[in-house]
């Protein structure tokens, strides 16, 4: 418990001074930054399609963090969550746009399983390299990026029909068989692409939590990431346990693409990187500080930032790149949370050194009181 | 000797932390040219003394005095000024450089821009030939023995003009022959006029090496008295704070069906270096066989080839007349093993997860405690409860991490989940290393029982008093093969001793006879 306060202080520290370090930058270019932080705010939250907007981000953001955080519980770095959307997005929307006639009530259960899958295909693979090999899943996920990157774009422009594509470069919309999103949603939020793809992150939220704290497979995965030896002294197969992990974490990013493709885009085109919803993932991870409601906060704090740097050019001039800074200042403090913890453990210490000296100020006046009186 | 002024006196130290006072009123004296020892138990409050010497730790009240005069070691760095150096138990060392290197570390001589390693080796030699301390300056440190990495610890502290030294558990690494050298090593530098502070809880090499001892109990300084004369029985007594039995009192024993037989197998440690070959030993109900041996002949691979952590190369091992040679950890322990690793920080536990979670790590995915894979937190804690109760762990709480938890606490709670499974074959390795006597005892009183309730025990020991103690036979290990075995009521340290060193029995029981009559 303590450790999550601690957490927590990390985080709103980390967010505090990148704001600060964002104002400095504005008033070093010549900007104003309280009405850039006002543009900020109100474009984020000024109409009902602004928040649409906000849901939309947040929900990969959600999924990919999760995934972060089950493969970093295991002791896996899994830089690869980008490749794994990928693989999801891309087989969804291929997979879509090939049964246009099927039911709904098929259609999209089947779509997400299957997204789902080929993300988890995709992480197990170098999950089962370590695990066997001892390949470094830090460079065979760098590497599987730019294969399902590519693979992907190849697949778009050479291999699918050309009756599902609209052009070269971009496929056809899904139906509506297939498309996630609500009509009293879209509605509601003024012709977003908000979707059920929130409540699905909502609900896996509460679904990792409970798989990894209170399932046997959690305390594995958990055993195994945090002494392999022991993990493996008490029966638990570590290579297994992590090839689950990583299959797990995979296949929670490539839920993520898969929503991008049949919630929010409605269709595949050619990527030009590594969708940034893998990062961004890991970064908000990173800030929830391996807390699952902290995951769900910090998703919310990227896409206001997102979204609401957006409108921060029209309405105070600032441009769009200060945004960026301001996140990935962010991002800097909680990943030089050493730093903050530096800080606020140098606070307590001069708190105690403070209260020792009263204290023996004390017991010396005691003392010498003491002295007098027994002459 | 006690009439100069003392070089270190710490005068009524107490260190709260919360309500809890970890020293409670502490007085520490040593004088020049001393080693004093300070004895005490695992969480007596040893530890928490030291770092406030070393200025790790303020007190929250009380003095220090060095050579009479009031000092405020408010932090490391000033405490390396004032002189005093620590010997750690872990060494603080870089393997991939040299005993130089590593020595100067901090407080580099520069010539221009480079290191002067020349005049830093000329310094670090005379030194090492000055106090005994035989070390090549130019070895790197991943290709020297333990012993002589703790050398390069010492001489780390004599560099930066160390005059008072405080060994931490010094021997806890070493071999009964480092130790030697060690003590003598010591013995030089309180000779040249260096005082030791040698915190420990082994109680013979208190009489081998120090001069007075302060014995502290429950954060509280009990007693100071001169070493000479005095007993081991009388030390532990003063430590515990009761009597304290070190010949643990057993029935003969009633050895019945063999429970675990080794036939002739062979192990690779992990270098793919075969570690143990044409091996064969037998365990019956109901009775405890020893293996002793000398650290790093085997018996690590050994016990981890018996309970599936590694690959058994050839032969067969059978447990209860069924083989288990190459089965999975889990289906070894389900066949009703028990098993006490010999690093319990690296195999026994998860340091990071809770005592209550490390109790249940055998049983964790069976009912009770998890129902169709969901675990049962109020079933775990209930466990851990009965547990902690039963084998007198003592922790804060069932919820605090099994990290923070002292050594002794540690080991009985991965004791308590390894008996607590009723298992017919308990395999405890280095069951009590690194324990005080009062947990010594009570460990060895639990396997004891496990023997007379009719489980077939291995223990194995580097200690022979320990072996001597348990076994009802003892079988020892050299260079991977069992050398001989003995009946414990037939042998003695000496014999143990010859045997360890790989000489046959008859050539032991040779030599022993001739030193008899000469």
């Amino acid at each position: 418990m303590v450790v999550q306060k601690n957490n927590f202080s990390v985080a709103l520290f980390s967010v505090l001074f990148g704001l600060i370090v964002g104002a400095i930058i504005m008033l070093v270019f010549g900007y104003n930054p309280i009405s850039g932080y006002i543009a900020l705010i109100s474009s984020a939250f000024g109409s009902m399609q602004d928040i649409g907007g906000v849901l939309t981000q947040m929900t990969p953001l959600i999924l990919t963090a999760l995934g972060f955080t089950v493969a970093s519980t295991a002791g896996f770095f899994n830089i690869g969550l980008s490749g794994q959307a990928l693989a999801g997005w891309v087989g969804a929307v291929w997979y879509a746009l090939s049964f246009p006639d099927m039911p709904a009530f098929v259609m999209i259960p089947s779509a997400l399983i299957l997204g789902t899958a080929l993300g988890a295909v995709a992480g197990l693979i170098p999950g089962w390299l370590r695990a066997q090999f001892g390949a470094s899943e830090v460079i065979v996920t760098i590497m599987m990026n730019y294969i399902l990157l590519f693979l992907g774009n190849n697949i778009l422009q050479n291999t699918m029909a050309k009756s599902i594509k609209e052009s070269a470069e971009t496929t056809k919309q899904v139906g509506h068989n297939a498309s996630l999103q609500l009509k009293w949603l879209t509605d509601l939020t003024q012709g977003s692409s908000v979707s059920t793809g929130i409540f699905i992150a909502l609900i896996m939220i509460v679904v990792v939590w409970f798989v990894m704290k209170k399932t046997t497979l959690g305390f594995e995965i958990t055993a195994v990431g945090l002494n392999a030896d022991a993990a493996k002294y008490a029966g638990v197969s570590a290579k297994r346990t992590a090839v689950v992990a990583m299959a797990i974490s995979g296949g929670l990013a490539g839920l993520a693409g898969t929503i991008e493709g049949l919630g929010n885009y409605l269709n595949f085109f050619t990527q030009n990187s590594s969708p940034s919803i893998g990062f961004d993932g890991m970064a908000v991870a990173l800030l929830g500080g391996g807390s699952y409601l902290g995951i769900l906060g910090a998703a919310a704090l990227f896409s206001v930032l997102k979204i609401g740097g957006l409108g921060m050019p029209m309405s105070s001039g600032v441009p769009f790149e200060l945004v960026d800074i301001v996140i990935a200042s962010i991002i800097f403090f909680v990943g030089a949370n050493y730093l903050i913890r530096l800080i606020q453990k140098r606070i307590k210490a001069m708190d105690e050194k403070a209260a020792a000296q009263g204290a023996a100020k004390k017991s010396a006046k005691v003392a010498s009181k003491q002295v007098k009186g027994g002459e | 000797m006690t009439e100069s002024t003392p070089v270190i006196e710490m005068r009524h130290i107490v260190k709260k932390f919360g309500d809890f006072a970890a020293n409670d009123d502490i007085n520490l004296q040593v004088q020049q040219g001393e080693i004093h020892a300070l004895l005490g138990e695992n969480g007596a409050g040893k530890s928490t003394l030291m770092n406030i010497l070393t200025g790790l730790l303020q007190p929250t009240s009380g003095d220090i005095l060095i050579n009479g005069q009031p000092v405020v070691v408010d932090s490391p760095s000033k405490s390396d000024s004032l002189g005093i150096g620590m010997v750690h138990q872990h060494f603080m060392l870089i393997d991939a450089f040299t005993v130089t290197e590593n020595i100067v570390l901090g407080s580099e001589i520069t010539k221009g821009l480079s290191l002067d390693t020349k005049t830093a080796a000329k310094k670090i030699q005379s030194l090492s030939d000055q106090y005994g301390l035989a070390v090549n300056p130019m070895a790197k440190i991943s290709d020297i023995s333990v012993g002589q990495q703790q050398r390069v610890e010492i001489l780390k502290t004599l560099y930066r003009d160390a005059d008072i030294l405080i060994f931490d558990e010094p021997t806890a690494v070493l071999t009964p022959q480092e130790i030697d050298e060690l003590i003598a090593i010591m013995h030089n530098l309180a000779k040249e006029g260096k005082s030791i502070i040698l915190i420990t809880h082994k109680l013979d090499e208190i009489r081998a090496a120090a001069d007075r001892v302060t014995v502290i109990r429950a954060g509280k300084s009990i007693k100071t008295f001169p070493v000479a004369g005095v007993s081991s029985q009388q030390l532990a007594d003063l430590m515990v704070g009761r009597e304290v039995s070190f010949k643990t009192e057993k029935e003969p024993a009633q050895p019945k069906q063999t429970v675990l037989s080794i036939d002739n197998i062979e192990v690779d440690d992990a270098r793919g270096v075969d570690a143990v070959k044409d091996f064969s030993l037998e365990v019956k109900a109901g009775e405890i066989v020893g293996l002793a041996g000398i650290d790093g002949n085997g018996q690590t691979e050994l016990i981890q080839g018996i309970t599936g952590l590694t690959k058994v190369k050839s032969g067969h091992i059978t447990l209860n007349g069924k083989d288990v040679t190459n089965k999975k950890p889990r289906q070894i322990t389900e066949s009703g093993v028990g098993h006490i690793p010999e690093d319990r920080l690296r195999f026994g536990m998860e340091v990071d997860m809770t005592l209550s979670e490390n109790l249940s790590l055998q049983t964790y995915y069976k009912q009770p405690i998890s129902k169709s894979g969901v675990l049962q937190p109020a079933e775990m804690d209930k466990l851990a409860n009965k547990l902690v109760k039963e084998f007198d762990v003592r922790a804060a709480s069932i919820h605090v991490t099994a990290g923070s938890m002292s050594g002794g606490n540690q080991q009985k709670a991965v004791v308590a989940r390894e008996l607590d499974r009723d298992n017919d074959l308990i395999i405890a390795a280095q069951p009590t290393r690194g324990l005080d006597v009062g947990a010594i005892e009570y460990i060895h009183r639990r396997l004891i029982d496990q023997r007379t309730a009719g489980k077939a025990v291995l223990v194995v020991s580097f200690e022979l008093d320990e072996i001597l103690n348990l076994s009802d036979r003892i079988a020892v290990i050299n260079a991977g093969k069992i050398v001989g075995i003995v009946d414990a009521k037939e042998t003695n340290k000496q014999e143990l001793g010859l045997l360890m060193t790989g000489m046959s029995l008859e050539a032991a029981r040779e030599a022993l006879k001739e030193e008899v009559t000469v």
